[in-house]
C-alpha cells in the first residue's frame, strides 16, 4: 500500500504537483493517467525519495521510502529507461544493484532471462536500443522480487511487440498478487491493463475511481438527432416516453438507450423530416481528453477546435450543458477553471 | 537498515566494472613514474651545471616526485568520474532508489574510491622514488634517511587526497565535464602561477596542492619552493581541511538537491 498525503512540489514559482492525496491499493494494477507535464514523473520521483516534496508525505506500508531496510525488496521502479551506466555491461549494472540490497547474485541471471536479455548480458548497455534499455530497467525493477512495482510510461517509444510484451508482463505480475502502479498519457493503454485509475492534470487530482466506473460513466452511447422541426420532434419523443437531451450549442437532441432504427421509424410515423440520425459512442480516449482538457499544459491550437483536442471536437462538439459526472474532485476543478 | 558492507560491495563492483577506472589509475601511475624518471635523468646529467645554491638544496626525494604534478591530473579525472558519471548517465536515480540514505551511498562510494586511489598512489610513490633514486646515482638518497619515508608515504597520501577532493567537487557540481573544466586548469596552471608570483604567494601557499605537496619535501626550500609557515604534516593538514570542506559540500548538495 502506497499512501500519498497532501503531496506538493514547487519548482520556483511553478506548482508541479498540487496537494495530491491518494492511495495505491495492493494487488491491483493502478493506472496513473495524465497529459504530458501533468506531474506524473515528479510524483513518482517523490514516491522514491528522489525529489524532496515541498510539503506532504508519501508512505509505503506506513514507512518513508528512505526508511525501508532494503528498498529493492519492497518496490521496484522503472523511471527512465537509461538510468544506467552505459559503460557497464547489463549484467554488471544489475550486479551492483543486487549487491547493495543483498540480493543473491543468481537473481541477476534470473531477471536477465525473464526480460530476454541473457544473450546481451555481457554487452555494454550504451549500445542498447530503447526497447532493450527498457527491458534492462524492468529487470532492475524486478531484481528484489518486490511486492510493489512502479513503471513510468513503460511503453513509450516501444514497437508493437515491445508494447505487447510489457502489457502481458504487467498482467502476469498483477496475477501474482503484486501491486502495480503504472503511469501513462494514453487512456487506451490503461483501459487494457489497469483496474483502477488515478487521473491528474497540472498536478491536481482529477479522478480516483475504478476502471469499471470510468467506463460506465464515460463510454456512453447515444443517438444524435437533428430536425428542422425540432420542437415537434421533442413533443413526439416526449409522448413516446423517450427522454431527449437538448444540446443548444449544436442544435441537436441526444437520446440515450433507444436504438436509432426505432427513433427513425417514430419520426417517419409522424412525418418529421430528419437532417441527422446518428448513433454516437464516446471513446474512453475522448472522455479522458475532455477530463483533462482544462489542464493540458501544451495545447496545439487548432483553429475552431476550441478547448477540445481536434479528435474530440470532430465527433463530439463541446457541450457545456452536458459535462458528464466525473469524480467530485473533477467537478470542482472544472468549475473552478471556468 | 541495509548494511554498509553491502553498499561497499556494490560500490566496488561499480568502480571495477567501468573502463575509466583502469585508464585513469594506470595513467596516474605511468605519467608520474615516467616523467619523474625522465627529469631525474636530466637532473643527474646536468647536476654540475646547476647553480651552486640549487646544488646545495637539491632534494633527491622531491626530485623523484616531480612527475606527480602531471600524474595528479589523472587522479583528479579518476575522482571526478567516479562521482560525475552517476549524474551524466542518470545512474544516480537508480543508485539512490537502491540505497536511499544518501549519506550511506556517498560514504560508501568515497571510501571505496579513496582506498583504491591510496593503493595506486602508494604504488606510484614507492615506484617513482626507487626508480628516481636509481637514476640519480651519486646524488640519490635512501629510504632510511631522515624524513624520506614520510615523504614517500606522504606522496601516496597526497594522491589519494587529491582524488577525494575531486570527488567532493564533482558531487557539488553534479557534472563530470564542469568539474574537470574547473579542476584541471586550476591544478595545472592557476595554483602554480599564483604560488610562483610573490604578490599572491602568501595566500596561494594555502591552496590544497601547494600545502599538501610540502609532505614530499625533505630539504626545506628545495627547488626554489621557498619557505612555508607550515611543516610537512601541517601542510598535509591544510590539504585535509580542504578535502573535508569539499566532501562536506558534496554531501550537502547530494542530501538537499533533487536527484
Amino acid at each position: 500500500m502506497i499512501e500519498l498525503e497532501g503531496l506538493t512540489k514547487r519548482f520556483g514559482g511553478k506548482v508541479a504537483v498540487d496537494n495530491l492525496s491518494f492511495q495505491v491499493r495492493p494487488g491491483v494494477v493502478t493506472g496513473f493517467l495524465g497529459p504530458n507535464g501533468a506531474g506524473k514523473s515528479t510524483t513518482m520521483r517523490m514516491m522514491l525519495d528522489l525529489d524532496n516534496p515541498t510539503s506532504g508525505t508519501v508512505r509505503i506500508d506506513g514507512k518513508h521510502y528512505r526508511d525501508l531496510p532494503e528498498p529493492l525488496k519492497y518496490i521496484g521502479a522503472l523511471l527512465d529507461a537509461k538510468a544506467m551506466h552505459g559503460g557497464r555491461s547489463a549484467y554488471n549494472n544489475l550486479l551492483c544493484l543486487a549487491q547493495s540490497n543483498r540480493i543473491p547474485t543468481s537473481r541477476v541471471d534470473e531477471v536477465l532471462d525473464l526480460v530476454g536479455l541473457t544473450p546481451v548480458a555481457r554487452q555494454k548497455s550504451k549500445g542498447f536500443s530503447l526497447g532493450m534499455g527498457q527491458r534492462l530497467g524492468i529487470a532492475a525493477a524486478l531484481l528484489g522480487d518486490p511486492e510493489i512495482l512502479m513503471f513510468d510510461e513503460p511503453v513509450n517509444g516501444l514497437d508493437p511487440e515491445g508494447i505487447l510484451w510489457i502489457r502481458n508482463l504487467m498482467k502476469g505480475l498483477a496475477a501474482e498478487g503484486r501491486t502495480i502502479f503504472v503511469s501513462s498519457h494514453l487512456m487506451s493503454e490503461m483501459a487494457l491493463t489497469a483496474e483502477h485509475l488515478i487521473v491528474i492534470g497540472q498536478g491536481k487530482l482529477l479522478a480516483d475511481l475504478s476502471m469499471a466506473d470510468f467506463i460506465q460513466q464515460n463510454s456512453r452511447s447515444y443517438v444524435r438527432m437533428r430536425s428542422p422541426q425540432q420542437e415537434r420532434l421533442k413533443d413526439v419523443l416526449h409522448e413516446a416516453g423517450i427522454d431527449a437531451i437538448d444540446v443548444p450549442a449544436t442544435g441537436t437532441l441526444e437520446i440515450n438507450g433507444v436504438a436509432a432504427e426505432q427513433l427513425g421509424e417514430l419520426a417517419a410515423q409522424h412525418q418529421i423530416v430528419l437532417h441527422e440520425l446518428s448513433p454516437q459512442r464516446a471513446s474512453l480516449e475522448e472522455a479522458f481528453m475532455r477530463m483533462t482538457a482544462d489542464s493540458v499544459e501544451y495545447h496545439a491550437h487548432a483553429p475552431g477546435a476550441g478547448e477540445l483536442p481536434p479528435g474530440a471536437a470532430a465527433d463530439n462538439p463541446a457541450r457545456p450543458a452536458d459535462v458528464p459526472a466525473w469524480g467530485a474532485g473533477f467537478d470542482a476543478t472544472h468549475k473552478g477553471g471556468k | 537498515m541495509s548494511s554498509f558492507p553491502a553498499v561497499l560491495n556494490s560500490e566496488w563492483t561499480k568502480i571495477r566494472t567501468v573502463a575509466s577506472t583502469t585508464w585513469t589509475l594506470v595513467a596516474a601511475l605511468v605519467v608520474t613514474v615516467g616523467i619523474s624518471a625522465g627529469l631525474c635523468t636530466l637532473f643527474n646529467s646536468t647536476f654540475t651545471e646547476m647553480p651552486k645554491e640549487q646544488q646545495l638544496t637539491f632534494d633527491p626525494t622531491l626530485a623523484s616526485f616531480v612527475g606527480m604534478s602531471l600524474g595528479q591530473l589523472a587522479m583528479i579525472i579518476f575522482g571526478v568520474l567516479v562521482v560525475g558519471t552517476e549524474y551524466s548517465t542518470g545512474m544516480i536515480r537508480t543508485s539512490l532508489a537502491a540505497v536511499p540514505r544518501r549519506g550511506e551511498l556517498f560514504l560508501g562510494k568515497l571510501t571505496v574510491a579513496t582506498v583504491l586511489a591510496l593503493v595506486v598512489g602508494l604504488a606510484t610513490s614507492f615506484l617513482s622514488f626507487f626508480l628516481g633514486q636509481a637514476i640519480l646515482g651519486e646524488h640519490s638518497t635512501g629510504i632510511d634517511e631522515p624524513g624520506v619515508l614520510r615523504a614517500v608515504f606522504g606522496a601516496g597520501l597526497y594522491m589519494a587526497l587529491i582524488a577525494l577532493f575531486s570527488m567532493g567537487v564533482a558531487a557539488m557540481l553534479r557534472s563530470s565535464v564542469l568539474a574537470i573544466c574547473i579542476l584541471i586548469p586550476f591544478f595545472l596552471l592557476i595554483s602554480n602561477i599564483l604560488n610562483g608570483v610573490s604578490a599572491t604567494r602568501k595566500v596561494a601557499q594555502y591552496l590544497p596542492d601547494q600545502a599538501g605537496s610540502r609532505i614530499m619535501q625533505v630539504v626545506p626550500g628545495a627547488m626554489d619552493s621557498g619557505e612555508t609557515p607550515y611543516g610537512p604534516w601541517g601542510g598535509l593538514g591544510i590539504m585535509v581541511l580542504w578535502v573535508l570542506a569539499s566532501v562536506l559540500g558534496g554531501y550537502l548538495v547530494l542530501k538537499k538537491r533533487d536527484a
